[in-house]
């Protein structure tokens, strides 16, 4: 008779969860997903809680896709990528932020950023390392992280910095164990960035620790007044650094899953045998429309960029006028006040913020340390939209304030 | 004529989105005074750049939907004048909505609207038609408007976006 795993476990006493690795038992649920279980099926919500463009892919990159299928490009490509793909790749990197990459093999196309960065982990992370990760963050890093045996190690960053990484904070850190750093400029969800001199002493205690950097750039291009400084183009840091970026944001494509990674062949061979192993290639649809955003997509881009500034300009200056403090965000689209004025927790915050005033946004804790006592407002929504939850939020301050 | 100001062309931008924002709004969007922009919207008035400001209306909403005609036109150009006169001679009809001169296969392309397709018809027959300099007409009616000065009527593309994501 043959006995699956279910019934062995009744016959046993065992749970299901019994079965799991315990280092995958042990990943908590991300507090994003209690929020959105929260806020769906209510229709008069405002949402500030999505971490994604509000445009559609431009028609030029989806019919490009269209095309492509009815000339049937339906089959596997290259594990790293169409050449076509990785060229273009390579061309607008070195054009825009100035790093220079072989598309032979130095780029890698991926299944999201994300896909790379969990390439790039598997590929380096011996249990016990320790990696580190500046905070408040995207929520994706720790659990990766703790999956491969690796320790996360925080490291604060804070709004009276603009969120910005502090050389004395990020050393203070520093162990004999420490391998990696996950660096996320500009940051989701603080909008904070670095500037060339903000980067500096980082890449000096790089150096000198002889660290590797993951460095994930995916909202580079969404940056307002300062341009974006990708880590790999710091004097000495190429070798060091794995640049993760994709099309998601700059493009508005998340739901296309294209990225990739650059970095030194040896590392890049590395994180491709695994990419090669797990998922083969990047889809091909995705391949032709993100070689079609690069090639025809730069103009789109900047019409976005320009949206997005606007709309920057109108929420900070609404949430300041509302009473809650707002650092300036410089990059990506998130705002990220701090509501201590209240004397709430973020949780309570945002949660009273849904249920009573129905505006949808992500409480900070949830981002790692640093977070408590701010919330993540996304600005990729409509002007419209955006003047009526900043004064749905303003009544709901209000009313907290008379008690 | 002198190129218009950066800021000229943005405020122009988000009014040809939405010609009843308020230059307060404007202005946080644009990270400029109430003042500055209040003085573009008013000198871009005066320079007569901006013409006006209009509805846009789907008329299949309305009950007493209107028929409209696209009507090519070869004429014989004026002496001395060209095109001007008999262009003017055209568009001063209140039922013509718009002019264009064009390149190609005939001359002006007459926009004509109509309560119905008589009327249209009418309009044709005796009016246009029998202006001197006019060789010829060819009248196509509209069906259906999908599109109209960057407007889709009927705008399919919904935000399919999930609430809340990471």
């Amino acid at each position: 008779m043959i006995v699956n795993s279910k019934q062995k476990a009744e016959q046993t006493g065992k749970s299901m969860n019994d079965y799991l690795a315990p280092r995958v038992r042990e990943i908590q649920p991300s507090g994003i997903r209690r929020f959105f279980d929260l806020a769906s099926g209510n229709k008069d919500i405002i949402t500030l809680g999505v971490g994604e463009p509000d445009f559609i892919t431009p028609w030029h990159v989806r019919e490009a896709c269209v095309y492509s299928l009815e000339r049937g490009y339906t089959s596997y490509t290259s594990n790293a990528g169409t050449p076509e793909l990785r060229e273009a790749i390579a061309e607008y990197l070195y054009t825009s932020f100035d790093v220079k990459y072989n598309p032979k093999d130095e780029i890698l196309v991926t299944v999201g950023g994300s896909e790379a960065i969990d390439l790039a982990l598997r590929a380096l992370v011996e249990p016990g390392d320790e990696i580190l990760v500046p905070v408040p963050c995207y929520i994706s890093y720790s659990p990766i992280i703790s999956i491969g045996g690796g320790v996360p190690v925080e490291v604060e960053t804070f709004a009276k910095d603009n969120f910005k990484l502090k050389a004395e904070h990020f050393k203070a850190k520093i162990t004999p164990k420490s391998k990696l750093l996950i660096l996320s400029y500009p940051s989701n969800p603080t909008g904070g960035i670095m500037t060339y001199e903000d980067w500096l002493p980082i890449a000096k205690l790089v150096e000198e620790n002889d660290l590797i950097v993951i460095s994930d750039e995916i909202y580079a291009e969404l940056t307002y007044g300062e341009k974006h400084v990708s880590f790999a183009s710091l004097p000495g840091m190429k070798d060091r650094t794995i640049l993760v970026s994709g099309f998601s944001k700059a493009f508005a494509m998340t739901g296309w899953r294209m990225g990739y990674a650059c970095g030194h062949p040896e590392l890049i061979y590395a994180m491709l045998k695994i990419h090669q192993y797990t998922v083969m290639c990047a889809p091909v649809m995705g391949q032709v429309a993100a070689l079609e955003a690069l090639k025809n997509g730069l103009e789109d881009k900047d019409h976005m960029v320009d949206s997005y500034n606007q709309r920057r300009r109108l929420i900070v200056q609404g949430l300041r006028d509302i009473g809650l403090e707002c650092h300036e965000p410089e990059g990506a689209f998130y705002a990220f006040p701090s509501i201590q004025s209240t004397g709430l927790s973020s949780e309570e915050f945002a949660k009273g913020l849904l249920l009573e005033a129905k505006v949808a946004a992500v409480p900070g804790n949830v981002f790692g340390a640093g977070g408590e006592g701010y919330l993540r407002c996304s600005y990729a929504t409509s002007v419209s939209q955006l003047s009526e939850a900043l004064h749905r939020m303003g009544q709901y301050i209000h009313k907290l304030k008379q008690g | 004529m002198k190129p218009l100001s950066e800021l000229k062309l943005k405020v122009l931008d988000l009014l040809k989105e939405d010609a009843r924002r308020d230059p307060a709004l404007l202005a946080t969007l644009l990270g400029v005074t109430a003042e500055e922009v209040a003085e573009a919207i008013n000198e871009l008035e005066e320079e007569h750049v901006i013409v006006k400001y209009v509805t846009v209306v789907n008329s299949s909403k309305l009950d007493d939907e209107k028929v409209t005609a696209l009507i090519e036109v070869q004429i014989t150009p004026e002496r001395g004048r060209g095109f001007e006169a008999i262009a003017e001679r055209v568009y001063l009809f209140p039922q013509v909505k718009s002019v264009y001169l064009m390149s190609g296969a005939y001359d002006l392309l007459v926009e004509v609207e109509g309560r119905n397709l008589k009327e249209v018809a009418g309009f044709v027959s005796d009016k246009l038609s029998p202006l001197e300099s006019v060789l010829s007409t060819k009248t196509h009616f509209i069906l259906k408007k999908y599109k109209q000065d960057g407007i889709i009527f009927e705008d399919p593309e919904e935000d399919r976006r999930l609430l809340i994501s990471p």
